[in-house]
């Protein structure tokens, strides 16, 4: 079993062009079908642009500053998904059955780049990653990364409907198999529970989550900042996090200029 | 107080506030210690008197908290290690990082997928050619291309290179920490072998930024093959020496046996991986498990042992660049001409690079070419250089073995020219959660060997 799977994971990995084609075509929306995927509770990341890219207030002549361009959706997949992950998939549903975690635990499943996305109601995380660690048939042992995204707007300007979310790398050392976990929650409203309990390895990672997100981790030991001066004040990876205007230490009020007062060259 | 300063008024200069008491036994005694609670316990005030009845209370205690660190030769860069210590016995240990945060990976937000390379090769400074690998072949899975065989060929051979020069330092720094200066010496000359060669091949000692997305920057300049055939020779008349100083050595031994453990259930608990998890039994490595760059063509041996401790490490990390070694010796008889650079002109850099008298740089041909021939090919190297070729939006996650263990890098893109998010899962970040579970209960200076064989870089910690 482990020898099948793996040549399928490889090819997955090493040529995503094994899956469907219609798959990767569909992972971009026009914006139609985005309003329609947000209203069924779909998963939404990211936020529509306007104008070329890092291009703002210059007197722009191109004719590109009116480009729009809609905000990119994780497409939800459709069965099958290719490769192992049809097999794997009914495995964990089988598993979530068993140990009374709900089906709807899972909101959307995107197979993408030969790797796949369970886009996961927070409220079920922590019993879904126990049973993904201790079902036989899954067998998830180690937890790679924890990180956080931030999809939201650098300039604050269009709000993002869930833009923080915390993403987990899972990889099952038995059966050589790797998915992801993703969490999506709003910025007034950033808790996630803690997966220490079933993975102690997160202990750092989510502390670092939240020092650079402010993603609140409900459960975790000891929720402290890692990277940044404990007295530091905002979470510097967020996209709104202002960028400059910091005083120099010990340089008499000397300030790091703003970026948009920096030279730029795009 | 008034009724104190009535009848002692000399001793009683700068020792009280308003919640001071004197609390010791006998009002009469001149010298009494006054005391007041705090939230940080008990403060006293001492207006001098006898130290036997000063220190009553801690007579029996030894419990000492030291900080070891930011700044200690011991403590491989900027780590603070906050140790509670009963005599000589570690009860508590706590690792404090973020001295070295530089905000890498805020950086690559605001630079093209290409400039990411010259970031992320700053991560982890001892193993860059292994951040710039993982971050390539990420890009390369959001871009859905795949670099061209002899690419993949020059990577193995540089992070191979790269894992001998790794370990060397792992070994040597490790050695000077314990005070094995004669390791130290002989393992930052042999590394000093591996940066000249690696400069020679790539221009630069490190942080090369040669790995880029889509190939590498330029191809192996002409007699690459002789120099590394004279290294390759270097070495293996070399790294027995390190089995004569160190491997048989009795108080080598004894400073790193039985010393650091951590079995395979705690490993696999705190997601450790590369050498200490291979050292606790399991035959783990991404080259061999989930291979990229081709790795799966190469002969080469993943040691293991189940000793789980400081010196099976050091054992292991010597066995590793014999391994190492030969991995190199099969990317020469590999390597066959071809493209280094994928051939798609919307990724590929646009420069021809060469090496001239003042370093790397563009080639003066492919200068001639855009200055005074093709207004097209300078408007193509103008966009790709300063705006950058777009990736479609999406997210991956790719991983490479590098010396410490498993380097990830987690990529999304919003479909712009410049990374929505890059997250590293950096080895050394993860594996130093294991430095309290391998030094508690142990002595202080176990703490030393156990810190040098897990060889935590700061750089990549903190990122």
């Amino acid at each position: 079993m482990a020898d099948g799977n793996d040549k399928d994971h490889h090819d997955n990995r090493d040529n995503g062009k094994s899956l469907a084609p219609g798959q990767y075509s569909s992972a971009e929306m026009s914006s139609a079908q985005q309003e329609e995927h947000e209203s069924r509770g779909g998963v939404v990341a990211g936020r529509s642009r306007q104008g070329m890219f890092g291009v703002r207030g210059s007197g722009d002549t191109s004719g590109y500053g009116g480009l729009t361009l809609p905000a990119y959706v994780p497409a939800p997949a459709q069965r099958p998904y290719g490769g192992w992950f049809d097999e794997f998939t009914d495995e964990l549903l089988a598993a979530m059955q068993e140990r009374g975690v709900p089906a709807a635990a899972v909101q959307q499943v995107t197979v993408d780049r030969g790797e796949i996305t369970y886009y996961v109601r927070r409220e079920h995380l922590l019993a879904l990653c126990r049973t993904l660690r201790d079902d036989p048939a899954l067998r998830f042992e180690l937890c790679s990364s924890v990180s956080g995204v931030d999809y939201g707007s650098e300039d604050g300007g269009a709000q993002v409907a869930q833009r923080l979310h915390a993403v987990y790398h899972l990889t099952s050392m038995t059966y050589r198999r790797r998915i992801r976990l993703e969490v999506a929650v709003d910025v007034d409203d950033a808790h996630v529970p803690s997966v220490v309990e079933v993975y102690p390895t997160a202990d750092w990672q989510e502390r670092e989550a939240w020092d650079m997100f402010g993603i609140i981790f409900d459960g975790h030991p000891a929720l402290t900042r890692i990277l940044m001066p404990d007295d530091w004040d905002g979470h510097p990876q967020r996209k709104d996090y202002p960028l400059g205007g910091i005083p120099v230490e010990y340089k008499g009020g000397a300030e790091i200029p703003p970026p948009d007062q920096r030279r730029a060259y795009s | 107080m008034t009724k104190r300063e009535d009848t002692e008024p000399a001793h009683t200069v700068g020792s009280g506030t308003a919640d001071t008491v004197n609390d010791g036994t006998n009002p009469a005694d001149p010298y009494a210690a006054t005391s007041r609670e705090t939230t940080e316990g008990r403060v006293y005030t001492v207006t001098g008197g006898d130290w036997d009845s000063l220190i009553e209370d801690w007579k029996h205690d030894e419990r000492i908290v030291v900080n070891m660190g930011p700044q200690h030769p011991s403590t491989h860069g900027v780590l603070r290690l906050v140790l509670e210590l009963e005599g000589e016995v570690v009860t508590q240990a706590r690792s404090v990082i973020g001295y070295l945060h530089t905000g890498i990976e805020k950086n690559c937000e605001y630079r093209t997928w290409t400039q990411g390379v010259t970031f992320v090769t700053r991560a982890d400074y001892l193993a860059p050619l292994f951040n710039e690998a993982a971050y390539c072949l990420a890009t390369e899975k959001l871009l859905r291309v795949t670099a061209p065989r002899r690419a993949q060929v020059i990577r193995v051979l540089l992070m191979e290179l790269n894992r001998v020069s790794s370990h060397l330092v792992a070994i040597a720094t490790g050695g000077m920490e314990l005070g094995a200066l004669t390791g130290m010496t002989a393992g930052f000359r042999e590394r000093e072998e591996v940066l000249h060669l690696l400069e020679f091949l790539t221009g630069l000692r490190m942080n090369h930024a040669f790995i880029r997305p889509g190939g590498v920057a330029q191809d192996l300049p002409e007699d690459y093959e002789t120099k590394i055939r004279d290294f390759l020779k270097v070495m293996d008349s070399r790294l027995p020496d390190y089995d004569k100083l160190l491997t048989g050595q009795p108080i080598w031994k004894q400073r790193l046996q039985k010393v650091g453990y951590l079995p395979l259930d705690g490993c696999l608990q705190l997601g450790i991986t590369g050498p200490i998890l291979r050292c606790a039994g399991l035959e783990w490595d991404l080259r061999k498990v989930e291979p990229y760059c081709g790795y799966e063509e190469y002969d080469f041996e993943v040691p293991t042992s189940t000793d789980a401790d400081c010196y099976a490490r050091y054992v292991l990390r010597v066995e590793e660049i014999h391994q190492s070694l030969k991995i190199v010796a099969q990317c020469l008889d590999k390597l066959e001409p071809g493209p280094v650079m994928v051939e798609d002109p919307k990724v590929a850099w646009p420069a021809k690079l060469s090496i001239g008298a003042d370093g790397l740089g563009n080639s003066l041909e492919h200068v001639r070419n855009i200055m005074g021939q093709s207004m097209e090919s300078l408007i193509h190297h103008f966009k790709l250089v300063t705006e950058g070729f777009a990736v479609p939006p999406g997210q991956v996650y790719s991983s490479v073995e590098s010396p410490r263990g498993e380097l990830g890098y987690h990529l999304v893109s919003d479909g712009g020219t410049r990374p929505m998010r890059v997250h590293i899962r950096d080895p050394s970040f993860v594996n130093l959660q294991s430095m309290p579970a391998m030094s508690e209960g142990g002595l202080i200076a176990d703490v030393i060997a156990a810190v040098a064989s897990i060889d935590p870089v700061m750089g990549g910690v903190d990122r």
